[in-house]
């Protein structure tokens, strides 16, 4: 026989203000099963939690329904004081008379009337609750990084420096990311690869990381805390064990006219390389699609110089499997080529540069040791033009969202350039100038009042080579939209961040959500910045929107104190409420089939087969099983078993009908 | 022989009937039938349409929908004034509904609102590309800057014709009839349009800025597709050179002429006896 506890809050007002809160608690303990009844100004109080925990222990209750706010509010806190008082938890309901009620009608006989209703319900419902427990999922303590950007680097070596342990994973042969490439960076100029390049070493250097560069994840199962990620390494063609990065093989490769991806097609570089002489590691792999002895078959240059006898040809790809308890995913953005824009010329004239590549010129690393110089002829340019938003903001023809660090970048670059050309003039169009941050107005207004750059507001029509020289042609809309036309000697196009070619493909394999850009999901926007929708695995830096350093930094470290807390315990502790698969004695020992239709619907990955075997081994019966570290508690395969062998603890077939027939029965 | 109407507009009757005439030369070269449509009237052209929105649109769809009732289902309409708001006018009256109602109350028509509509570059390449590089007789070997003007790719999204600001359809016709297409920075700046009556010194800056661009860069002839281009680029040339200060003689010759000359047509049967800029290179072919 049912003993229930029914406990109807006022909510200050925000309850008894339209619903007769002493008249439902009275009507309450008419109810079948109800043992004892009554209302409460603020039932969340320590006193209103009091009046519960006493009524469990005194009438010794087996049930309670707390007529109050949304259970999103304040369930965990009646939960909390119920399993203070010896009541299982899970035996413990909430009557949403606040949000479902109160706030949504006027004060009269047909709210209260809804009200008793809604506590009806759920005396009905409770009556069939069932005590639970919380599932506890052992943890694997390892962290996964995906990219070794700055966003990874950060990430990974505070996930390191609290002691746990950590494995890299970087596409490219040498860590870094776009940082490695930049030259100075806003808004104090410090030099990108001194304060970089150190981090790099401590990555590589640091006993609780395991760095696997040019790799990539092949393949994500498991679920938070049970992570099994299956990471391709992609054939170097080089020994490690034994190579020294002695850098003879790179000074001797024949094929040396290959566009250096890290300086952006402005230099060249071998087919067995080091990206940059900062790498870490500092040791080369064998570009095989440019590489002679691949292409043609004869060469071999690189292993007759080789001293150590490092070069391996014939290495494949090989996968490793590693168990990890949580992922981080840092694999950054890309800049948007500027095909969408053919009126700037981008491709055609080889002075009109997109903002990565200016970096690279204005890089003391860089192809031409810092010196801005144009790739067409080598002249230092004398006149250079600066377009903003070349891409971003525009939804006809590029993308409709803000880069938001063209703005500051572009006025780093106009001001590194007149640092280096004294004479030289610069102009920056643009649409308007979004300089938040901490010291990023003050940059802006330095390089236009103290280095002289001049600030256009305007759009760039088109660009057209006249003598050699660019013409651009543009409206200064400060002054009336009145054309502007500068012959520029480069041209520097401000292109959108994009996402990286392959973040869809990466986001299905982890089954991470990503927005129509390609970008990765937040699990909320202002609450979740770092989680994903997917447990355990983290997001940080720009592979989620484009950002600058700092913010990316702040978010890496944000994205590690997360893994760090969930490494903190031994096990994971879930809640209960997830579907179960009904066993019972033999012979029947499930109602369940094994149809598996449940399995396809399953958004989480969370049900698989499961073999019922006799004493000898032999198969009698196979089932679905759920997971009950990756179930969510969705309810999807409920609805989907055709032999209603699946149910949802807490929110049971059983409990629903109880609901509805509490509501019917009139 | 492909039968497909054929809406002239007012200029292609007047100023410039060598493009109408080179337009109906082209075609039945390439064995195609253009058929004007019956009682057509004005499309409204700039005046209308800042005016009066319902009477810009009547004025189109009165058009369209002559040519519908003629039983006509593609249209060329050579000027791209003409081509532009045919085109803008289907596609406003196709997204409203009511508007399309109001309007064929109006012309006492109905409207189905399904016409394809070709200004000359689509009509060529959807009849004529296939076959031009084997009926080119005498390649037109000369360097030429294609100039597409304000009108003929804009609006681009309903249009949805070439790119923007950097067109290429020309360029890639007149390359497939023996010419060599020249990288300028011209194509698409404005040519002075109807300020060539009331103030015809902006129209010799702008159009001279065209001329100039083009001669520079060693052009022997511009091509166009806008009767108003040609006009102003060609019969406004003595205030052009007068605001350049310099002599500038290269001919302005629409793309149907062009193509024409390079089929075998004679300069004749294009009319390029009607030019003010005379076309000097002509007696080649």
């Amino acid at each position: 026989m049912s003993k229930i506890g029914v406990f109807i809050c006022h909510c200050g007002e925000n309850i008894s203000a339209t619903v007769d809160c002493e008249k439902v608690a009275a009507e309450a303990g008419k109810m079948e099963g109800v043992e004892f009844a009554t209302d409460y100004k603020y039932m969340c109080s320590d006193p209103g939690q009091t009046l519960i925990k006493n009524a469990i222990k005194e009438k010794g209750l087996t049930g309670v329904v707390v007529g109050a706010c949304s259970p999103r509010m304040h369930e965990p806190t009646f939960r909390k004081a119920c399993a203070e008082a010896g009541l299982n938890p899970y035996l413990c309901e909430m009557s949403n008379l606040r949000e479902h009620c109160s706030w949504v009608h006027e004060k009269n006989e047909q709210t209260t009337e809804k009200a008793i209703d809604l506590v009806k319900m759920l005396v009905e419902k409770v009556k069939k609750n069932k005590p639970l427990n919380a599932i506890k999922v052992p943890i694997t303590k390892k962290a996964l990084v995906i990219g070794g950007g700055i966003a990874g680097i950060q990430a990974a070596l505070d996930i390191a420096n609290a002691g746990q342990q950590v494995i890299m994973v970087e596409k490219e042969p040498s860590i870094g990311g776009h940082m490695s490439q930049l030259s100075e960076t806003f808004p104090t100029l410090d030099c990108s690869q001194c304060i970089l390049t150190p981090r790099m070493v401590e990555v590589a250097q640091h006993p609780n990381i395991t760095l696997y560069t040019y790799a990539e994840l092949e393949h994500l199962d498991g679920f938070i805390g049970n992570f099994k990620a299956t990471i391709r390494l992609k054939a170097k063609s080089v020994d490690y064990k034994l190579c020294t990065g002695c850098g003879l093989c790179t000074t001797k490769c024949p094929s040396k006219k290959i566009p250096s991806e890290f300086n952006e097609g402005l230099g060249m570089r071998t087919a067995i390389y080091t990206p940059f002489p900062q790498a870490v590691p500092n040791k080369p792999v064998i570009d095989r699609a440019n590489c002679t002895y691949y292409q043609k078959g004869k060469c071999k240059v690189c292993e007759k110089v080789c001293p150590t006898g490092a070069i391996q040809y014939d290495l494949p790809d090989q996968f490793i499997t590693e168990d990890i308890g949580a992922v981080v995913i840092a694999t950054g953005f890309n800049v948007l080529k500027t095909d969408f824009f053919p009126e700037y010329g981008y491709g055609k004239y080889a002075d009109v540069l997109t903002g990565l590549q200016f970096e690279r010129l204005a890089s003391a690393s860089g192809p031409t040791l810092g010196e801005i110089r144009r790739p067409s002829d080598g002249q230092i340019p004398k006149k250079i033009v600066f377009i903003a938003c070349s891409g971003s903001r525009d939804p006809a023809k590029g993308i409709p969202y803000c880069s938001k660090i063209c703005c500051m970048y572009t006025a780093k670059h106009a001001m590194l350039y007149q640092h280096k050309v004294h004479d030289g003039e610069s102009y920056v169009f643009y649409m308007d100038i979004r300089a938040g941050g901490k010291n990023y107005e003050e940059f802006v207004r330095r390089a236009i009042e103290d280095d002289g750059v001049n600030y256009i507001r305007g759009r760039v029509a088109r660009i057209y080579e006249k003598g050699g020289k660019y013409i651009v042609k543009g409206a200064d809309t400060l002054l009336g939209s009145k054309p502007v036309e500068i012959e520029a000697d480069m041209v520097v196009l401000a292109t959108a961040g994009v996402s990286n070619p392959g973040a869809e493909e990466l986001a299905q394999k982890m089954h991470v959500s990503y927005d129509a850009y390609k970008f990765f999901a937040e699990a909320h926007p202002k609450l979740k910045p770092v989680e994903t929708n997917t447990a355990g695995i983290f997001l940080c830096g720009a592979c989620q929107a484009p950002k600058d350093i700092p913010e990316t930094v702040g978010m890496a470290s944000g994205a590690a104190a997360k893994v760090i807390g969930l490494f903190s315990n031994s096990e994971l502790t879930r809640e209960p409420l997830i579907a179960v698969v009904n066993r019972s004695a033999p012979p029947v020992f499930s109602t369940c089939v094994g149809c598996c239709m449940c399995q396809t619907a399953c958004p989480y990955n969370a049900i698989e087969r499961e073999e019922i075997k006799g004493r000898d081994g032999s198969v009698i019966k196979t089932v679905a099983k759920v997971n009950p570290g990756l179930c969510q508690g969705c309810g999807t395969c409920v609805a989907f078993c055709r032999s209603k062998a699946i149910d949802m603890q807490g929110f049971s077939n059983e409990q629903m009908f109880a609901e509805v027939m509490a509501l019917l029965n009139e | 022989m492909k039968k497909l109407g054929f809406y002239p507009g007012c200029s292609l009757k007047g100023s410039s009937s060598e493009y109408a005439q080179s337009v109906l030369a082209v075609a039945k070269a390439f064995d195609l039938e253009l058929t004007e449509i019956n009682d057509w009237n004005c499309c409204g052209a700039t005046a209308a349409h800042n005016m009066n929105k319902e009477l810009a649109l009547s004025l189109s769809a009165r058009i369209l929908a002559l040519a519908e009732k003629q039983g006509m289902t593609e249209v060329v309409v050579p000027c791209a004034a003409c081509y532009n708001r045919l085109t803008v006018t289907q596609h406003e009256l196709n997204k409203d509904e009511a508007l399309k109602q109001r309007v064929s109350d109006i012309i006492e028509m109905p409207i189905s609102g399904n016409l394809q509509i070709l200004n000359v570059m689509q009509l060529i390449d959807k009849y004529v590309a296939d076959r031009l590089e084997e009926k080119v007789t005498t390649p037109f070997g000369h360097k030429v800057a294609c100039y597409y003007g304000c009108l003929l790719v804009r609006p681009h999204n309903i249009l949805q014709f070439d790119r923007l600001e950097d067109p290429q359809s020309m360029d890639i016709l007149m390359k497939r009839s023996g010419a060599e297409p020249i990288a300028w920075g011209f194509k698409t700046e404005c040519c002075g349009a109807g300020f060539s009556v009331s103030r015809t010194d902006v129209v010799a800056k702008l159009s001279g800025n065209i001329v100039k661009d083009a001669a520079d860069r060693g052009a022997e002839a511009i091509i166009v597709a806008c009767p108003m281009c040609q006009s102003n680029l060609d019969m406004r040339r003595p205030q052009i050179n007068e605001y350049l200060k310099q002599k500038i003689d290269i001919p302005v010759l629409y793309i149907t002429q062009a193509i024409g000359l390079a089929v075998g047509l004679s300069p004749k049967e294009v009319g390029l006896q009607k030019h003010f800029v005379p076309v000097e290179f002509s007696e080649q072919h």
